[in-house]
């Protein structure tokens, strides 16, 4: 029993129970929902045929099938290639869409146990932090593969995140400007109070729409997904900086970017659409123009729960729809997106949140 | 504690080693952006995680991810182009590397190598305060000026950067015509 109280402990099974159990089998299950969801757009049936004897589970034995097959298949490394960084490039993305999870709140806390890893100072900086390490996967597979497709691919992809990267971060200043603090838990606990009394929630949304809009196209740049990936580009340069993978690591790459969409989901809800709160459900109960309905502890928090995967389920849909909704970027139309739309409005969103706040708390 | 002390030492040092030691300049690179991460470990370890953040976001994951950037592009690959030489420039280098540690063996050794009385901000306020606010409430209070010019400075360099990539660009256009 001791030994269960130990804070260290208890850190271990939060990593292991957000990583094994949510995190992973979420991202796991999305490889093959990209394809159902795009089958249905694209009128198709999608993949229904693996199976064991006359069990077909409409298509989700392919999750087996796929891991399998990468595990069997030869794991290559193309002549010329720098044997080393080939060997360890997939690991940088994996880490940091692993890491952001640190951070995340799942649900309110229950008597003195929190539902998150830990709640640091710095909050957010730590996930720009782990974000911009992720670059380093895409540099360095597209540099030891010894492919010119994979070079370009490599030089695409570092430059883009590169860039993004800035507007991630500027996109953010206005929220923490209003709620005037970096950590998680306040950014969430700012969105359980409202406006007009009890009526309307303060959602990052509703405080910051267009730090919202921009914040979540930074977040699929930086994730490379459609319309952003011009970097992998398949009918341009084949599949970019990972075309020379194969096997367990050509998985981890597809696998770190499918955590990368939950992670997107997560980090959007969390900031932006109210974290782990269901609107008007207070510690106690619900609270709504003065009625007060009472709810034990343990329900609210499974409600909190709830609320928080199925917010972060949408966003993977969103995501994932987004990819058979619009067509590729040129590469150049990026850039230029970035450096000269997105930058200006981020700038002007910082000066006018500046100047509301201004207008309306006063001169200090 | 400790224990993550010296494992963050260790790693910072042995990257240290690594970029001097190792030919090929990517391992170079990566060398050294084990020792800027191990210096955020080290940060961290000191109760200065915004400093931390930093080190990491500007030093490791955007600097050197240029540096890598640049050195990939130019596919320096040879290892030739590294073969050590004896000049005069390196002796009087190693003569001032020794001099430094010479003189950081002196400070650390020395009698008057007592911790100083506590600071204005030690890791109690720090952690009450949070250290994204005093260090940005500071810099827009009593640093101001210093902060301002350190951001013109940037600006000028940005500024000189853009002009001579311009210039590069703009030549063989002027040849063809």
């Amino acid at each position: 029993m001791e030994l269960l109280l130990n804070p260290v402990v208890i850190s271990l099974v939060k990593v292991l129970v957000i990583i094994l159990l949510f995190v992973m089998v979420v991202g796991t299950v999305l490889t093959l929902m990209e394809r159902k969801w795009m089958s249905a757009v694209q009128d198709r049936i999608g993949p229904n045929r693996a199976n064991i004897g006359s069990f077909r589970g409409r298509g989700t034995l392919h999750i087996a099938a796929d891991g399998l097959k990468s595990i069997f298949k030869e794991d290559t490394v193309p002549e010329g290639a720098n044997r080393f960084v080939f060997t360890i490039a997939p690991f940088f993305g994996f880490f940091s869409a692993i890491v952001i999870w640190a951070v995340i709140p799942f649900a309110g806390p229950l008597g003195g146990f929190t539902f998150q890893i830990t709640d640091v100072n710095i909050g957010m900086l730590l996930v720009f932090a782990v974000t911009s390490l992720g670059v380093y996967g895409t540099v360095l597979a597209g540099w030891s593969s010894n492919n010119k497709f994979a070079v370009l691919g490599a030089a695409r992809g570092t430059s883009q995140m590169l860039s993004y990267e800035i507007f991630l971060g500027l996109s953010l200043v206005g929220l923490f400007m209003i709620v005037g603090s970096v950590r998680v838990s306040d950014l969430v606990a700012y969105q359980n109070t409202y406006w007009f009394g009890d009526v309307l929630p303060k959602w990052g949304v509703l405080t910051q729409p267009v730090s919202c809009v921009l914040f979540f196209v930074a977040m699929l740049a930086e994730a490379k997904r459609l319309p952003f990936d011009a970097p992998e580009g398949e009918s341009e340069i084949i599949a970019g900086y990972f075309l020379e993978y194969s096997g367990m690591r050509y998985a981890a790459f597809m696998l770190a970017e499918y955590v990368a969409i939950v992670g997107i989901g997560a980090l959007t809800v969390t900031l932006f659409f109210g974290g782990y709160h269901v609107p008007w459900l207070h510690a106690d109960g619900f609270h709504l123009l003065g009625a007060v309905l009472p709810l034990p502890a343990w329900l609210v928090v499974l409600l909190q729960l709830g609320a928080f995967i199925g917010k972060v389920l949408f966003f993977c849909w969103l995501v994932i729809i987004l990819r058979w909704t619009v067509p590729r970027f040129r590469f150049d139309q990026i850039m230029a997106l970035g450096w000269k739309r997105l930058l200006p409005v981020c700038l002007a969103n910082v000066a006018v949140t500046a100047l509301v706040l201004l207008a309306v708390d006063g001169w200090q | 504690m400790l224990v993550f002390f010296y494992l963050f030492a260790a790693a910072a040092v042995l990257g240290a080693l690594g970029v001097l030691l190792l030919r090929n300049p990517v391992y170079c690179a990566l060398s050294l952006v084990a020792t800027m991460s191990a210096l955020g470990g080290v940060f961290i370890l000191l109760n200065q995680e915004f400093v931390a953040a930093i080190q990491i976001l500007i030093y490791a994951g955007a600097i050197m991810v240029l540096f890598l950037f640049v050195i990939m592009l130019l596919n320096l690959r040879s290892d030739e182009q590294f073969i050590a030489r004896w000049n005069p420039g390196k002796v009087v280098g190693i003569a001032m590397a020794l001099v430094i540690l010479a003189q950081l063996v002196g400070v650390f050794t020395s009698a008057s190598a007592t911790l100083g009385p506590a600071g204005e901000y030690p890791a109690e306020r720090i952690a009450k305060e949070g250290a994204v606010e005093i260090v940005g409430g500071l810099l827009v209070t009593q640093y101001v000026l210093p902060f301002e010019v350190a951001s013109i400075l940037l600006m000028v360099a940005i500024i000189g950067a853009v002009v001579i990539a311009k210039r590069q660009i703009a030549k063989p256009s002027q040849e063809g015509r």
